[in-house]
Parts: structure tokens; C-alpha cells; sequence
């Protein structure tokens, strides 16, 4: 299937599966169970059947709680890692399972921001080499004093003073780090960018920092972002659209101003109520029961129905699909399509 | 009298060319079951500061002078003997992770055990008895199970909360909270923020809770310290420092949050970072990044004074509180 260039999303996402085995060779996968020695391969099934797509201009925001898959599919979507089913779509075509030189074109395309710019960084390289490396790897005929001056010109545009380019990464703080990390994706002119949890790891003023450069990167070169992130307030002033993931599958797609005003997955809910307020010292959190099940044995039915206060039996043997609302959000809940949250005054 | 008075507290670090100093003759209290937060940046000092309260201070790190007066005793004079009495019994630490915090070899029952009849003469069978009504009182489920259970069968919530019921075993009457919370999924922290907080006051203890998160501060504590760079610099009440900063540097930090402007629009920064210990400015340590400031604030260190509920050590706070004022009347 071939979408069309000019009016179809830049990225498509469609039964993206992601499982990760535990029993690697073939003596782990043996098990010995009541008097026979049998084989049974385990795996964490990280992503279940996500799809989605991502226009021009978006800044798309996944976020979940640890573990709930929101890094794989980062990875997944950056060509890092290869799904273990589902098709993803860049530009109309598909890019999933492309490998070596086929990817090259992509990985100028796609570029991606790591959440620790203490390890993303290489620290026995120059600040100056850090930026040309990119570039001259995608450009192998460009001349030393052309890649300079890139690298130059990307350093002035993220705040940093060319003249730092003879610095290695630990003279510099984790904002300033953070900026480089920002620049290096920004070399080679990409489209798309795959942020994972790109300020979890700066100070609050240095967060704002960070955030405003994004911002700006995106208006100066028509960016579109993948971010993730388990910050709900930064999800609030950042994204144009947000995926809620739970246990690797989707809980609810919608954009950001309806999600906030009307959020309808009762986990949704219940992750929003969790933020702590500034002004409001009344505190209206929901209480969850329990905790995260492991993707090892997924629960059958709905993923999230082992915390839900308004699980039932259907819930229990049916996956939800997820559904279109009025609103344009899509919801995967059995008591959302029945309504019986609103019946249920739990919020 | 209060429960905990902290005078001129400085603490120093030592290397190669002398000392760096990390506390800068820090002065607090804390009344007896009062909940108060030590927000910042990291490298403010938090931390040191929590850590010099237990007297857990370890090489390079020393405590220059000041006092820190616990329930009238002064921490910073006690014998090797008196401290270990005090930590644990009397003063109690929860730790960022809990991972870290409890003893991997060890069982959950077996390290509340130790702890109890290190400080108490009890046979085993009442500790567990004692350990066992803690684990009910933080929610833990089964908690005969888990007494039997190993740190790495629970999940992070969960050791959490383990940690909480060891800091309340022996019903200490402060406990010092550090970063509790940052290792966890949101809505965990917001299940162990409202534990911590009804255990604090079902049972009279006295909080500190060590964040940098204002959002946790503004619902847990009733009184707010801010640190910058190894010093205080605003201190009053939770309320009125959230609605109402007064330090230039509350202010930006506080409207730097994301939920503080519309979506769309740029942020509030501060610009720059904080100095580094080694290279601290002249006079007001902020002074580089602050907008306000003068040749005052390039040369002399400003001293705390109160203004409107808190207490703020900034030159120009008065002058910018009546150019509000004036702007607020136009």
C-alpha cells in the first residue's frame, strides 16, 4: 500500500507489535513441567497493536508510565530497533524492516534526542566534531571548511557560541549538553524528530530552557516531533496531540486541548488527577488500585481492567478497540463505548 | 521551643586547594509535627543540607560550624554512640531510591527487626508483631507475606511505601524525605505524597521533605525554604511563596513551569545556570542572572529580611514589591 506523498500523513503507524524474548537459546526454552520436559519460549510484549499517524507540523506526544512501551515505539519509529510486526509508513513509504545502506536516506530524515545528555554524548569528542560527524557521514563529499561551517551556523542557532566547538562535553553543564545533543540531530536539516524524554534530566529553569529551543527549531525549520515523555504538563504546552499508552497498547489518541478539557479512558483520568497542582491544594487524585501487571503474561481482555473501577466480565474476555468519539478522540474502553463512565460519578 | 533549630550551619568540602563551601551559614526551625520543603536546583544544597541534619556527612564533606539543635541537643557536638541512637530512633531518612535503600540480601522482616531491636530491647517475635502493624498502617497488602519477602520481589511503590513503615517504626519525630518520589511513576507519587502526609500527621512527626518538584511541596508542606547555591533565599509559608514569590529567583522559577503560560507560547526562562561551587560570583550569589540587579547586589551578600509573609535575602526586594504595588494601583 502506497499513501499518497502530498495529502497523506508524514508517519503512519499502523499493528505495530514489539516483543522482546526472554528465553534467548534453545536450553532456556526448556521447561519441565508435570513429568515432561516441554519447550516454551517467554517474551515481554512491550507494544501491542499500536496505531497511529502523524501529520506535518505535529508535535505528537506519547506518555505512560514506566515500562508501558512509549521508549520502544521511539525506538521503533527511529529505525533503532525492528518491530516484531505492524507496518510504518514515512513519507508513503514503508520503512519498517529496511536495513544497512537502504536506511541512509531515512536516518537523515529521522533524528532522534536521547533523555540523558551525559550518555549521549561522546566524551573524547570535541563539541566541533560531535556536530560535523553527522554531517560528513551523510555528505561525503563536503569539504572540511563547508562542514565547519554547518556546524557553526546550527551552534549559533541552538544559543551555543561557535568558538565552543574546541570544548569536550563534560566542560559543559546539562542544559548546555542538551543543547548540543539538539544541534547534532539538527545538522543534517531532518524532518522529523524523535525526542525520548529529552529534559527529564534538567533543572526546572533549565527544562523551560530547552523546551523554548525546541519550540523555535521547530518554527525556524518545519519540524515534526515524536515526544516522549512522562511530564503531563509539559505534554499540555508542548504537544498538538497525545497518545496515552498503558501496558503497551493505546488507551486514548487525542489532541491535546481535548484530552486535557475532556479526557474520557479512565486511566487517562486517573494519570491526569495524579499531577500535582501548584494553586489547588485540594487534592482530587484518584486513587488507583495496584500496580502495572507485567508484560510477561498480558491479562486477557482489556489491559487496564486489573486497576479500572469499572471493570465487568466483557471486560475481562474482550480486548477494547479503539473507537472514534464526536470529538475526534479515539478511546479504546468498554465503559466509555457503553457509558457507563459518566453513570459511575467517581472523578 | 522547636524541634529542630538550625543556626550559621556550614558545610564545607574539601580538595586538593583548600575547602569549597557547600552550606553557607544556613538558619532554620522547625516546630514540632510542621511540615516544611527545601526546594531548588540541583547543586543548591539540599541534599547536604538533610544529610548534615543526621550528621551523615562523609569525607570529602565536614561540618564547618553552626549548630543544629534537635529537640535541644546539639547534633553536631554528639558522640559516635549519641548519633547512633538519635538516627533511625528519633530522626528518621527515606532516600530517593528504594532500591538502594533496603538491603538486597535481606529479607523486608529481617531489616525492620534489625532496626527495632537495635534501638529496643524486644525479642524477635514482638519486633515482628510491631512490624507487622506498621506494614497494615502503610497500606502494604498481606503484609505477613511481604515480611517474608526480598526487596526485588516488590515493585517501586511498593518498597516505598516499605521504606516509609521502616522510618516509622520506632515513631521518630522528624523525618527528613529526599526526593522521595523522583524514581516513581505519577501516580504512585501521588499515592506515597498522601501517605506520607497522613502519616505525618496521624502521628505528629515533624516533615522535611527535600524536592524539586513545586508541585509536590505546594501539596504535602506548610512552610517552604528555597535554596540557591548553598544558601536560603526565601523562607515562609507554602501558600504564600507559590501565590506570591518574593526573590527574584522563586519568581522565575516558579513561573518557568510549564503550566504557568498558555500552551504555544514560549516559556519563561531564567537565563544562565547556577555558579558551580568553585566559582561562585561576588556578593548576591545570583546576581549573574538576576534582572534586577545592581552594583549593591555585584558586591555585598544580601541578608534575610521579612518581607510580606517570608523571609528573602534579596537587596532589591522592597523596591520591587512597591514598583508592583505601584503597578498593580495603575
Amino acid at each position: 500500500m502506497s499513501l499518497d506523498k502530498e495529502n497523506g500523513p508524514l508517519l503512519r503507524v499502523k499493528g505495530l507489535e514489539k516483543r522482546f524474548n526472554l528465553d534467548q537459546g534453545f536450553l532456556e526454552s526448556l521447561k519441565f513441567s508435570s513429568g515432561k520436559l516441554t519447550r516454551e519460549t517467554r517474551a515481554v510484549h512491550a507494544v501491542n497493536n499500536i496505531s497511529f499517524d502523524v501529520d506535518r507540523g505535529d508535535a505528537i506526544c506519547v506518555v505512560g508510565e514506566s515500562g508501558c512501551g512509549k521508549s520502544t515505539v521511539a525506538r521503533m519509529v527511529a529505525g533503532l530497533i525492528a518491530p516484531s510486526g505492524g507496518e510504518i509508513h514515512y513519507d508513503g513509504e514503508r520503512i519498517d524492516g529496511l536495513r544497512g545502506k537502504d536506511l541512509l536516506p531515512l536516518r537523515k530524515k529521522i533524528q532522534m534526542i536521547f533523555q540523558n545528555p551525559y550518555a549521549s554524548l561522546n566524551p573524547r569528542m570535541t563539541i566541533g566534531q560531535t556536530l560535523a560527524e553527522p554531517l560528513r557521514y551523510h555528505n561525503p563529499s563536503m569539504s572540511k571548511g563547508a562542514l565547519q561551517d554547518k556546524a557553526a551556523a546550527v551552534m549559533k542557532s541552538v544559543g551555543i557560541d561557535p568558538a565552543w566547538g574546541a570544548r569536550f562535553a563534560h566542560e559543559l553543564s546539562g542544559g548546555q549538553r542538551q543543547r548540543i545533543a539538539i544541534a547534532r540531530a539538527l545538522t543534517v536539516d531532518p524532518e522529523f524528530i524523535v525526542a525520548d524524554e529529552p529534559i527529564s534530566a534538567l533543572d526546572v529553569s533549565i527544562q523551560a530552557q530547552v523546551l523554548n529551543l525546541m519550540l523555535e527549531m521547530q518554527e525556524a525549520h518545519g519540524l515534526t516531533y515524536l515526544f516522549i515523555t512522562h511530564d503531563l504538563s509539559v505534554v499540555e504546552h508542548f504537544g498538538t496531540k497525545v497518545i496515552v499508552l498503558y501496558l503497551g497498547s493505546i488507551c486514548e489518541v487525542a489532541d491535546t486541548q481535548t484530552l486535557f478539557s475532556n479526557p474520557k479512558h479512565p486511566y487517562t483520568k486517573a494519570l491526569l488527577s495524579a499531577v500535582p497542582q501548584l494553586k489547588d491544594d485540594r487534592s482530587n487524585h484518584i486513587r488507583l488500585k495496584g500496580e502495572i501487571p507485567t508484560p510477561i503474561n498480558l491479562p486477557s481482555g482489556c489491559p487496564f481492567r486489573s486497576r479500572c473501577p469499572l471493570s465487568d466480565a466483557r471486560c475481562a474476555s474482550e480486548k477494547p478497540m479503539p473507537l472514534q468519539k464526536d470529538d475526534g478522540s479515539v478511546v479504546a474502553c468498554h465503559a466509555v463505548e457503553e457509558e457507563r463512565v459518566d453513570a459511575l460519578n467517581w472523578v | 521551643m522547636s524541634l529542630l533549630s538550625v543556626r550559621d550551619l556550614t558545610v564545607k568540602f574539601s580538595n586538593r586547594t583548600g575547602a569549597l563551601t557547600a552550606l553557607n551559614g544556613i538558619s532554620f526551625d522547625l516546630a514540632r509535627g510542621e511540615r516544611l520543603g527545601i526546594v531548588g536546583e540541583s547543586g543548591a544544597g539540599k541534599s547536604i543540607t538533610g544529610f548534615a541534619l543526621m550528621n551523615l556527612l562523609s569525607q570529602p564533606g565536614f561540618i564547618d560550624g553552626g549548630q543544629i539543635l534537635f529537640e535541644g541537643e546539639d547534633v553536631t557536638q554528639m558522640s559516635k554512640k549519641q548519633v547512633r541512637d538519635m538516627r533511625g530512633n528519633r530522626m528518621a531518612m527515606i532516600f530517593q531510591d528504594p532500591m538502594v535503600t533496603l538491603n538486597p540480601v535481606l529479607t523486608i522482616g529481617q531489616q525492620m527487626v534489625e532496626t527495632l531491636r537495635a534501638h529496643r530491647k524486644l525479642s524477635f517475635e514482638e519486633a515482628r508483631q510491631i512490624a507487622l502493624v506498621k506494614l497494615k498502617e502503610v497500606y502494604i497488602p498481606s503484609p505477613v507475606e511481604r515480611f517474608e519477602q526480598y526487596p526485588h520481589e516488590l515493585s517501586g511503590g511498593m518498597r516505598q511505601r516499605i521504606i516509609i513503615a521502616m522510618a516509622l517504626l520506632l515513631d521518630p519525630k522528624l523525618i527528613i524525605a529526599d526526593e522521595p518520589t523522583t524514581a516513581l511513576d505519577v501516580t504512585i507519587q501521588a499515592d506515597i505524597m498522601e501517605l506520607l502526609l497522613e502519616m505525618c500527621q496521624s502521628n505528629q512527626v515533624g516533615l522535611i521533605l527535600i524536592t524539586h518538584d513545586l508541585g509536590v511541596v505546594s501539596q504535602v508542606t506548610e512552610r517552604t525554604m528555597v535554596m540557591y547555591a548553598g544558601r536560603i533565599i526565601e523562607n515562609g509559608p507554602t501558600r504564600s511563596i507559590i501565590n506570591d514569590p518574593q526573590h527574584p529567583y522563586t519568581q522565575g522559577l516558579i513561573s518557568a513551569l510549564p503550566q504557568q503560560t498558555q500552551p504555544g507560547q514560549r516559556l519563561k526562562q531564567i537565563p544562565g545556570v547556577m555558579p558551580t561551587l568553585s566559582d561562585m560570583p561576588s556578593g548576591c550569589p545570583f546576581h549573574p542572572r538576576c534582572d534586577h540587579a545592581t552594583e549593591t547586589c555585584k558586591s555585598q551578600v544580601p541578608d534575610i529580611s521579612q518581607s510580606g509573609e517570608s523571609f528573602v535575602a534579596c537587596h532589591e526586594v522592597h523596591r520591587l514589591q512597591k514598583e508592583l504595588a505601584s503597578e498593580a494601583a495603575q
